[in-house]
């Protein structure tokens, strides 16, 4: 029972965890991308009707990955090439990315779709307790725990992690030191993009393996604000999307045990606790202004 | 190639007066393209989109009602986004002055009185406006994120009216229909013309845009807008407070959200029901963008997006494609008018050699 809850738990975290990764890295680049909903909702139309059209959950993933991607690249280009304002901008890719999947997947709506299948380490998953939760689940899982290991080792310990933190912190002296603000910032951008669009894929094959019209219902925006609650940390991002996991899944449950409680506030629970979160992290003024790179958001164009 | 952005001298005043128009015409032509590839004729469907319900009285109304909150809505937010407060929270502004509004009505049919509309409406606005004050209060005592809580707030407003019309407010006589019981008609805001649906709330939009457009040119306050939003520290040196600015900005934009929220229900639909919006708070974020930020601007540019939704419609019902596209539309415009933008700060140029420029490190 217990196990069951955990499962159920993790596969609602893990969406929230990989997209948040995605944007922490955008973020520590100074770029601030708050169209993750969008590119989020873009990776699940891709995904699902890729696998849906294929049967392959495996090119359903890439499509997600390359739906998202190829998605932020045009948020790269107003905010980076054409210094558009950042806001503005991620609020038009999450509009037009509602609108856009919207009409992609119109002839998907009411489809089976194909769920990703666990894959089971034969030994490892036989450890009481801990084996079925750790180690018999689908590859984005896996996945999102090798992207939070691997992006920690990017950011702090990789030279090219240290350039890009330097860029979010000051883009000018980066780019008086020669590093290529543009680029780096391109490439965050793309990387934040793919992680959204993979956490979308997570959404339409394995947390309710069908295609949905805004499906995502606001997992983009608890992303963004899973990045504040981690200050800027990968780890931490694992701590805060369980958080929410449990949230989702505890409200559902105490929906379907009919707790006396109105479903509608239960179901308010993850927006509402969105809200608490970010008041307790950021009420220190002081903590708040040191964690933050400190070029988020702001435009940026080389002089020559 | 690359592309190089060399700054202007100064803001080109010919390319802030041109960037909206040109955002239209790219929009349309990429609009065509897209229908072109889907099989359609562009140049007809464009036409059944965009013009043709431009030509009979019924849809003249029809956008009339959808430009009127979208106006409304936007030119609250052009006076945050001014003093860089971004509220994106709109939407649930509209449904909680929506919901406060029809308090009366709802709960106390009997009463009629001439005063009751009037009561309804300022019931509408200060809901709205509180509802706004959250992330104002936390903004400014906590030092919290407007964006993500003004968001937040606007699935939680949707989720308490889902309950409200399930649940408490139900009409017991409604079939077990998800709505609250119809308004009287002396809580039903009076039509405009003879000729159509179109009501007040036009006239409030116009009048609120008019209003803020004066504040903005003629009023301290306006100035106190632009200067806390472009520099923050020599509006502090002028004397400004930046939280009051703040809570100025979304106690007034909730207000207007929240006006728009209670005419729709009371001019438009009649009674509540889970769904009472079709995004116009989102809308209008386009809205303020295509206008500039300007008062004015934005009752054109509400117009031009309330014949998005029109267009919509109408090609859903003539040509069989999805009414999903008029949100297509809407973010194309909004890209299109942010990337035109550009061009009013800056000059751009395609460099073709491959000479590096930079400083080496």
């Amino acid at each position: 029972m217990f196990e069951a809850i955990l499962l159920t738990v993790m596969t609602a975290a893990t969406p929230l965890v990989i997209a948040a990764l995605g944007e922490l890295v955008t973020e520590r680049s100074g770029v601030l991308n708050l169209g993750v909903e969008g590119m989020m909702i873009m990776g699940a139309v891709c995904a699902f009707a890729t696998a849906h059209m294929t049967g392959s959950p495996y090119l359903g993933i890439l499509a997600g990955i390359g739906g998202g991607a190829l998605f932020s690249l045009l948020f790269g280009f107003l905010t980076l090439t054409l210094v558009a304002n950042q806001v503005a901008t991620g609020l038009a890719l999450t509009i037009l990315g509602l609108g856009v999947s919207g009409q992609l997947g119109e002839s998907f709506v009411g489809l089976a779709g194909t769920k990703l299948q666990p894959i089971v380490f034969p030994v490892l998953s036989d450890i009481p307790f801990i084996g079925r939760v750790l180690f018999a689940q689908d590859l984005i899982f896996y996945l999102s725990i090798v992207l939070i290991i691997g992006v920690n080792w990017f950011l702090f310990k990789s030279r090219t992690g240290l350039k890009m933190r330097a860029i979010g912190d000051n883009h000018g002296s980066a780019h008086a030191l020669g590093i290529n603000v543009v680029r780096t910032r391109y490439l965050a951008v793309l990387f934040g993009g793919a992680c959204a669009g993979l956490a979308g894929a997570q959404l339409s094959l394995v947390y309710t393996p069908q295609w949905v019209e805004n499906m995502s219902a606001g997992r983009g925006w608890i992303a963004l604000a899973l990045v504040v609650f981690a200050s800027w940390r990968p780890w931490r991002i694992l701590a805060g999307g369980y958080l929410f996991g449990a949230v989702t899944i505890g409200q559902l449950h105490a929906q379907a045990f009919g707790v006396g409680i109105p479903s509608q506030f239960l179901s308010a629970l993850p927006y509402a606790a969105t809200i608490v979160v970010l008041v307790i992290i950021s009420h220190n003024r002081r903590t708040t202004l040191i964690n933050t790179p400190a070029s988020l958001g702001k435009p940026f164009v080389p002089d020559r | 190639m690359r592309i190089e952005l060399e700054r202007r001298a100064r803001a080109s005043t010919a390319f802030a007066a041109i960037s909206p128009l040109l955002a239209l015409v790219l929009t349309l032509v990429f609009g065509g393209l897209m229908f072109w590839l889907m099989g359609k004729d562009p140049i007809a469907t464009l036409y059944t989109f965009f013009v043709e319900p431009l030509f009979d009285v019924w849809s003249l109304h029809e956008l009339v009602i959808k430009a009127a909150p979208l106006i409304l809505i936007a030119v609250g937010l052009s006076i945050c986004y001014r003093s860089n407060n971004w509220n994106i929270g709109a939407e649930g502004q509209f449904t909680i002055g929506a919901i406060t509004g029809s308090i009366l009505p709802v709960l106390v049919p009997e009463w009629q009185s001439p005063l009751l509309l009037p009561t309804m409406l300022i019931m509408g606005m200060i809901g709205g406006a509180l509802y706004a004050g959250i992330p104002a209060l936390l903004k400014t005592r906590f030092n919290t994120n407007e964006i993500l809580t003004s968001l937040m707030l606007v699935y939680i407003a949707q989720l308490f009216l889902d309950w409200l019309v399930r649940g408490a407010w139900r009409d017991p006589q409604g079939y077990n229909f998800p709505k609250t019981i119809s308004f009287s008609a002396e809580a039903i805001l009076p039509e405009l013309l003879e000729s159509g649906r179109a009501h007040w709330e036009a006239v409030f939009a116009i009048v609120a845009a008019i209003a803020l457009w004066f504040m903005m040119r003629f009023m301290l306050k306006g100035f106190e807008v632009s200067v806390l939003g472009q520099a923050e520290r020599a509006g502090r040196f002028a004397g400004f407070s930046s939280k009051k600015m703040v809570w100025f900005a979304f106690m007034l934009s909730g207000a207007l959200a929240g006006l728009a929220g209670i005419s729709e229900v009371s001019g438009s639909i009649g009674h509540l029901q889970p769904s009472i919006s079709p995004g116009y708070g989102f809308t209008a974020i386009i809205v303020a963008f295509l206008g500039r930020l300007n008062p004015i601007g934005i009752i054109a540019s509400g117009l031009v997006l309330a014949l998005t939704y029109l267009g919509g419609e109408a090609a859903q019902l003539s040509i069989g494609i999805s009414d999903k596209l008029s949100r297509v539309f809407q973010g194309l415009l909004l890209f299109f008018v942010l990337s035109c933008d550009t061009l009013i700060l800056y000059r751009i140029r395609l460099v073709f050699s491959r000479n590096k420029t930079e400083v080496g490190a």
